[in-house]
């Protein structure tokens, strides 16, 4: 297992370079320029000086190269020295990833909208799975009930109705017409005692709730036609003849058996739903990484696009890798050596 | 009994003066405002994007500013120079600025001389990418005379001496502060450029780029009674039409900014009588800009390049087409369909300030298709096979291209609905904006590179001086290979005279003279069909009614008097 959990991240570094290589090119040979959101009162010559001082007139490669060390060698050993509070030979002197539009470091940035991007996704995927899986056990265990089909019903409406909507819709009810909830997330809101708690709870319900309908759709899908195919094994029939009751059926014989798809599909779902998130980020400005990758693709801020682009391509790696090695320690039926 | 009076009425004078300042300056608790463009950068040399620029503008403030009404006002200076109280040298070449003596940094120090100067040479250092270098242009010197005085002087006559520290697009930095930031190193002050120290009503508190900014009070704004509002958060993120809708109908917020939205979605909103839509009109027009080079795919390399004049356009050289193109056009249809309060019609290149504004062009204020259809009969141009008009074998056929978005395009629609009325045909074509105003010359999509008849943007300048705008349409600016595509002149239009009236624009002062010649080069660029003026649009802006002292400015940020800002009930 271990043997086998080494060679597969070895095998990610190859990967993980070739996308790196992919992102940056593609994101660099993509039309588009830094100070075209600028005012056409800035003349073209102070333009042209603006695009130098960003780098812009070096050859492609050499940016490549700089990008690579500045993100895979500096960005490490600067987290190293903010975690541990040492120093690493000359940290003054070497340079970040930076944003042209804030001239600031990247990951610092990324580092600022990490939590708001991990409570939002994290709870509404916790929401998710927490509705999910009831909902697709209840409806395979009754195949073609009034649940099922209602079941059914929601969740293609939550597997096909984009995000944007679902949200714009939720904004015009809850906080137009309602007027119950904010419409737009207070980021800068601290929670401190109950009644902050309480205003964090009412922030972050609608874009929890946009996004777990869309993740729970997915998930209850599959954990439905999971147990739908373990209820017809033989060893359900044989647990029955046994006379054990029902819920022990379902819940021991059943579930554990057909979990282990829906849980790989839960790993490989969340880079998906940081993917989701973009938009729903976007929708109740919630300033999350989706949110200033929006914002960095308008901007033709490059720096910031290709290095959260290759963060999310590094998240799809790795809970693929999770996903596997979970599936090897759930399942005894699988071996990798 | 009078001389105890005294002493008492004073106590009571003082007692109610401390009473009413304490109640004055931060009662009104937190001003929330809403940019759909989140600022990114506090530091507006480094930046140039007017989301930023106004962010800042609540922080760090210029010498000058202009009020609404584009009249320029002292700020961080005692007086405006000029020629009478001899602030502006009899030869042109130089002004002295008087700094106003009871300004103070946020931080303390005092506001000096020093750090005006400091500003230029930041700005002025070329491997710094200083947005605002153009403001520069003639600039030789910027010195400290004393610790209240500054002296620009020019390599040439300037009749308009106010280009450098007037409005928001030039603030005075604090030299303590930026002094290790010069030139390669100022994006690498992050800390800096996040959070300048100030001489403002407010100073910044957080700064989360791209998302926030809060502000909190100045202590040590030189007004003791201002600014009303204890705090400041301007929320950013989204699009135009929800942040509409945040302060109009929602009103949790008592500010938008820059709200482009259909005009019939904002008076929808208005209607739930949480806040109004203001307009304020400064500069901008937006304008077909009519190339006068030939962008005929065929020619390779010299399509859309001017040549010394031998590759001119095959029809919209000829000034007949260009006035027929835009008698035809009915702009009070394009107003009303895109613009609403927003918009005005107009014919000319510079609709503002008013006494630069020429009556000329006005014939085109109305639709005339029939005037229309005989200026191209008489020219020769006529009506061929499905009802094209051509002459000698070149047909009217226009390649009409725009950046994305709805308000453009409908407007291209109804344009080329409008030209079809006169024999014209249209072929519609729409460009992503940062494609379309993006510089790469790789690209064959950029408005410079200009592979098309012609194009649709907007443009205006800052401040209310028009000399550098008007000078950007002469033959030395016309973009092409040899300069990189970098160059003003758009419409590649190349007049001796016009070229002739920018140079005597350049050295004639007073205000009647020089709207005179703006006025000449202005109707001689609609006249020879440079570009086709369609409609002055206005910045248009939402504010709660309970927000009082606001005085929409389109010559300046509109947070150009944030101190006066209070709330009403």
């Amino acid at each position: 297992m271990l043997r086998y959990a080494i060679r597969r991240l070895l095998f990610a570094i190859p990967t993980l370079l070739a996308i790196s290589f992919a992102v940056f090119a593609l994101l660099d040979l993509a039309p588009g320029d830094p100070t075209a959101q600028l005012p056409l009162t800035i003349p073209p010559e102070t333009r042209e000086l603006i695009r130098q001082s960003l780098g812009l007139g070096q050859p492609f490669p050499v940016r490549y190269v700089r990008w690579l060390e500045q993100f895979l060698a500096n960005e490490p050993l600067n987290l190293a020295e903010v975690l541990f509070g040492i120093e690493i030979g000359d940290s003054a002197g070497r340079l970040r990833v930076s944003s042209w539009a804030t001239r600031s470091p990247v990951v610092d940035l990324i580092a600022q909208r990490l939590p708001q991007t991990m409570t939002v996704v994290g709870v509404s995927y916790l929401v998710a799975i927490l509705i999910a899986v009831p909902v697709g056990v209840f409806s395979a265990y009754r195949q073609y009930s009034v649940f099922d089909q209602v079941g059914t019903f929601i969740t293609m409406i939550g597997f096909s109705v984009p995000t944007f909507f679902t949200g714009t819709v939720l904004i015009v009810i809850f906080s137009g017409a309602l007027g119950w909830l904010p419409s737009i997330y207070d980021t800068t809101h601290r929670v401190t005692d109950l009644a902050s708690f309480g205003y964090q709870l009412k922030q972050m319900a609608m874009p929890v709730m946009v996004l777990a309908l869309f993740s729970a759709a997915q998930i209850s899908r599959f954990t439905r036609s999971a147990v739908l195919d373990t209820l017809h094994q033989e060893y359900v029939r044989t647990a029955r003849a046994k006379g054990l009751s029902e819920p022990l059926v379902l819940l021991v014989h059943v579930l554990r058996n057909s979990l282990l798809p829906v849980v790989t599909v839960i790993a490989l779902g969340i880079p998906t739903t940081f993917a989701g998130a973009i938009i729903t980020e976007q929708i109740f400005r919630i300033n999350g990484v989706g949110a200033l990758l929006i914002g960095a693709i308008e901007g033709a801020d490059i720096p910031t696009v290709q290095t959260v682009t290759f963060i999310f391509a590094g998240l799809i790696v790795f809970f693929n890798l999770v996903a596997d090695l979970l599936y090897g320690m759930l399942d005894p039926r699988i071996r990798y050596d | 009994m009078t001389r105890l009076r005294t002493p008492i009425l004073t106590a009571l004078a003082i007692v109610t003066l401390a009473v009413a300042a304490a109640a004055e300056r931060g009662a009104d608790g937190e001003l929330r405002m809403l940019y759909w463009q989140a600022p990114s950068i506090l530091n507006p040399y480094l930046s140039g994007g007017t989301k930023d620029i106004h962010a800042a503008s609540l922080v760090i403030e210029p010498l000058a500013r202009y009020d609404e009404n584009g009249d320029m006002v002292a700020w961080l200076a005692a007086e405006i120079p000029t020629l009478d109280n001899g602030g502006v040298a009899r030869d042109l070449k130089s002004i002295t600025w008087k700094l106003r003596d009871d300004v103070v940094w946020a931080d303390g120090t005092p506001f000096t001389a020093e750090d005006v100067a400091f500003t230029a040479a930041y700005c002025l250092d070329p491997s710094g990418g200083c947005a605002s270098l153009a403001s520069f242009q003639g600039v030789d010197a910027v010195e400290a005379v004393d610790d209240h005085t500054v002296r620009i002087s020019f390599d040439v006559p300037m009749p308009f001496p106010y280009a450098a520290f007037v409005g928001s697009v030039m603030p005075i930095l604090q030299q303590r502060q930026f002094e290790n930031c010069m030139g390669a190193r100022a994006p690498e002050c992050t800390e800096e450029n996040f959070a300048p120290v100030g001489t403002g009503p407010f100073k910044v508190d957080e700064f989360r780029p791209n998302d926030v900014v809060r502000y909190v009070v100045n202590e040590r704004y030189r007004d003791p009674d201002k600014p009303a509002f204890s705090s400041v958060l301007l929320k950013g993120g989204g699009d135009a039409v929800s942040a509409a809708r945040a302060v109009l109908v929602t009103g949790e917020f008592d500010y938008g900014w820059n709200l482009q939205v259909e005009p019939e979605i904002l008076q929808d909103m208005e209607q739930a009588g949480k806040g109004e839509v203001v307009t304020a009109f400064g500069t901008l027009v937006e304008r077909l800009v009519i190339n006068k080079t030939n962008p005929d795919p065929k020619l390779g390399d010299t399509r859309s390049t001017y040549q010394d004049g031998a590759n001119p356009h095959p029809f919209l050289s000829d000034p007949a087409v260009t006035r027929a193109l835009s008698l035809a056009i009915d702009r009070d249809i394009l107003v009303e369909a895109g613009y609403g309060s927003a918009g005005q019609v107009t014919c000319n290149a510079l609709p503002a300030p008013a006494v630069y504004a020429s009556t000329a062009n006005d014939w085109c204020l109305t639709q005339d298709i029939e005037f229309a259809n005989r200026v191209l009969d008489d020219a020769g141009w006529e009506r061929g096979r499905g009802g094209i008009r051509e002459r000698d074998g070149v047909k009217l056929s226009i390649l009409y291209q725009t950046s994305t978005n709805s308000v453009r395009q409908g407007t291209q629609a109804l344009i080329k609905q409008m030209w079809s009325e006169i024999g014209v045909e249209t072929e519609l074509r729409n460009i992503n904006a940062s494609v379309f105003f993006g510089s790469d010359p790789a690209s064959p999509d950029t408005y410079q590179k200009f592979y098309a008849d012609i194009q649709m943007y907007t443009n205006n300048f800052d401040g209310t001086d028009p000399q550098a705008y008007m000078a950007g349409w002469v033959c030395d600016k016309i973009p092409g290979p040899e300069n990189q595509w970098n160059g003003s002149n758009i419409s590649r239009y190349c007049n001796p005279v016009y070229d002739a009236l920018a140079a005597e624009f350049a050295e004639t002062g007073g205000i009647e003279r020089r709207a005179a010649i703006a006025k000449r080069m202005n109707d001689l660029l609609v006249a020879d069909g440079a570009m086709i003026p369609l409609i002055h649009r206005g910045e248009v802006a939402a504010r709660s009614l309970t927000l009082g002292g606001m005085r929409h400015n389109a010559w300046d940020a509109t947070l150009w008097n944030v101190h006066e800002w209070h709330r009403i009930e």
